[in-house]
């Protein structure tokens, strides 16, 4: 139960995330339509409008997007005995804020917040682990920043459990929590400048 | 101009360290207190003092060798962090652990879940000025630390879960042992219960002390007998039930005051629970192997990231690994669960007289190897 209607909250979160995907290309071809004939721009205008506001069109378009190995944006279910939690968001930076509220809003705790180091991919990934008192379903919320400038906006407002959580990411990786109240090492010395868990670290 | 000044006076705040060596620290914590006379304005636990970067150390070495690490995070309950890793692994590889394995795991976490409790005990009652319950406390603790010798080999820094089953099989000594410990047990809780719980000292020093609302648990994620006490029925055991937990019939100490006393009556509580779980494991004990037939030589789990939690001792103790497909991990998160439980207490004491402040922090039962790691 819960599980469905979390899922469906943070759903709403990709709508312009699967638009902002799209419009890269589609205006591309339209300019491009427009330049080879000036005269029919106006006829695949409504077409586009018509595949994104009614129904049948639209499931034409996931049957396109289905023979692609990758799925369509959202929060995907996983595996629970295999992995060991139920919904996996992916998300990007500047819409963590948001998922965060609506995760507070279901009374949900939170039980980590953390990194990992993509390094061959040049980028930092921050994870976050939510969970639920009253019923089980455990919400993994990622991130992945670029590795050269890591910025993230803070929970630590909406959960204040995160202050520490941030501060640790922080230490061991150098991400940059925007608007934390006191971004000071935690668990490092106070004059550390290093950042022990990335994996160019060398002691 | 005598108003002004009484305010001036009045508006005088002093710095105040506490710790990093401080005996109601249990460690090496220091706690930065801004005081207005005896009451905090501000309370800001520093932590790192023990750091060792444990996380760092889990992708530097096997899967395998990193086993010893768990045991030395929280000294007190190292089995349930034995546990959380071996399980967490277990599940990244699709390991399959023998049942009476599992049975073994967690009579042995049993325990130690009640000798940690009891080393609290004493403890946080010494931290308030009663010095005698913690005589009393480890005159019991000695009898789990023996029998959990005479099985694991040590008698704090356990490690004995290997990938797949546990190191060394149970005998008869260590079933009667036990079975005398819980009678021993039985007899002693209720001396405990007159002599320190109805004590009017005691009572006058924790009821209503350091009170932590549903809400202040949840923001800050404390789980535990800290959560407990405030209300929420969460306990990793049965609400996510793994091992052979679900195959056990046992209660949640449940207090809803959110008060140090009601902290106190959940791990109180929890003692005569985990007493249920080993009785009814003892006498359902499957004969059969402790280790998987096929001996596991490597373990590779699979590219991807899993998560497995514990309830240990202080609360939801859980490990989250990154796994590129190799012998040794590519990111060990370890999620403490008195991290989580510390962190609000600069929230919870403000306001505080000091001597009561000491008394919350003394019912979160601190350990501070695992909220430094």
């Amino acid at each position: 139960m819960l599980l469905a209607k979390i899922k469906e909250a943070l759903n709403s979160l990709y709508e312009d995330i699967q638009e902002t995907t799209e419009a890269p290309e589609a205006p591309e071809s339209e300019k491009a339509a427009a330049e080879a004939a000036p005269e029919e721009e106006t006829a695949p205008a409504p077409e586009a409008q018509a595949e994104e506001g009614s129904p049948p069109p639209a499931e034409e378009a996931e049957t396109e997007k289905a023979e692609e190995p990758v799925p369509p944006p959202g929060p995907q279910e996983t595996d629970y005995k295999a992995k060991g939690y139920h919904l996996d968001v992916d998300l990007p930076p500047e819409k963590v804020v948001a998922a965060a509220e609506i995760l507070n809003r279901e009374n949900f705790f939170i039980e980590a917040i953390t990194g990992v180091d993509w390094i061959d991919d040049q980028q930092l990934e921050v994870v976050y682990d939510f969970n639920h008192f009253d019923e089980l379903c455990r919400v993994v919320v990622r991130s992945r920043l670029d590795r050269s400038n890591p910025e993230i906006p803070t929970i630590s407002h909406i959960y204040q459990g995160a202050n520490w959580h941030e501060r640790e990411t922080h230490d061991f990786f150098g991400i940059t929590f925007t608007g934390h109240p006191n971004l000071e090492p935690l668990l490092l010395p106070e004059d550390a400048d290093f950042h022990p868990l990335l994996k160019d670290f060398k002691a | 101009m005598n108003g002004l000044l009484q305010q001036d006076v009045n508006q005088e705040t002093f710095v105040l360290n506490l710790g990093p060596q401080h005996p109601a620290t249990h460690g090496v914590l220091r706690v930065k207190l801004v005081m207005d006379g005896e009451y905090i304005v501000e309370a800001e636990p520093v932590l790192g003092y023990i750091h060792r970067m444990h996380e760092k150390m889990g992708e530097n070495r096997t899967w395998a060798q990193f086993l010893p690490n768990c045991g030395r995070m929280d000294y007190l309950s190292a089995l349930s962090y034995n546990h959380g890793y071996v399980a967490a692994v277990e599940r990244a590889a699709g390991i399959e652990v023998p049942e009476r394995a599992e049975y073994l795991r967690v009579i042995t976490v049993e325990l130690n879940r009640i000798s940690s409790h009891l080393l609290w005990f004493g403890a946080f009652v010494l931290d308030l000025g009663g010095f005698t319950p913690l005589l009393y406390a480890f005159d019991d603790r000695e009898q789990i630390l023996d029998l959990l010798e005479s099985v694991t080999g040590s008698r704090l820094t356990y490690c004995y879960f290997r990938f797949g089953g546990v190191y060394n099989d149970i005998d008869d000594a260590f079933i009667t042992g036990t079975r005398a410990f819980i009678k021993r047990l039985r007899k002693r809780l209720p001396m405990y219960d007159a002599l320190v719980t109805k004590n009017i000292i005691l009572i006058k020093r924790l009821k209503d002390i350091g009170p932590i609302s549903k809400d202040m648990a949840r923001r800050y994620g404390a789980t535990g007998p800290v959560a407990r006490g405030s209300g929420i029925n969460f306990d990793v055991r049965k609400h996510e039930p793994y091992s052979v937990y679900s195959e056990f019939d046992f209660d949640i100490p449940v207090y809803e005051e959110g008060d140090s006393m009601a902290r106190y009556m959940v791990r109180m509580d929890e003692m005569e629970q985990s007493m249920r779980i080993i009785e009814q494991a003892l006498d359902k004990l499957p004969e059969g192997e402790i280790q998987p037939k096929k001996a596991i030589k490597l373990v590779k789990p699979e590219k991807g990231d899993y998560y497995h939690a514990v309830e240990a001792a202080r609360g939801s103790f859980g490990v989250r690994i990154v796994s590129d497909g190799s012998n040794s991990a590519y990111r060990l998160k370890l999620r403490s669960p008195t991290y989580s439980n510390l962190s609000l207490f600069g929230e919870a004491s403000r306001g505080m007289l000091l001597p009561d402040a000491l008394a919350l922090m003394g019912s979160l039962d601190l350990v501070i190897p695992e909220i430094d790691r």
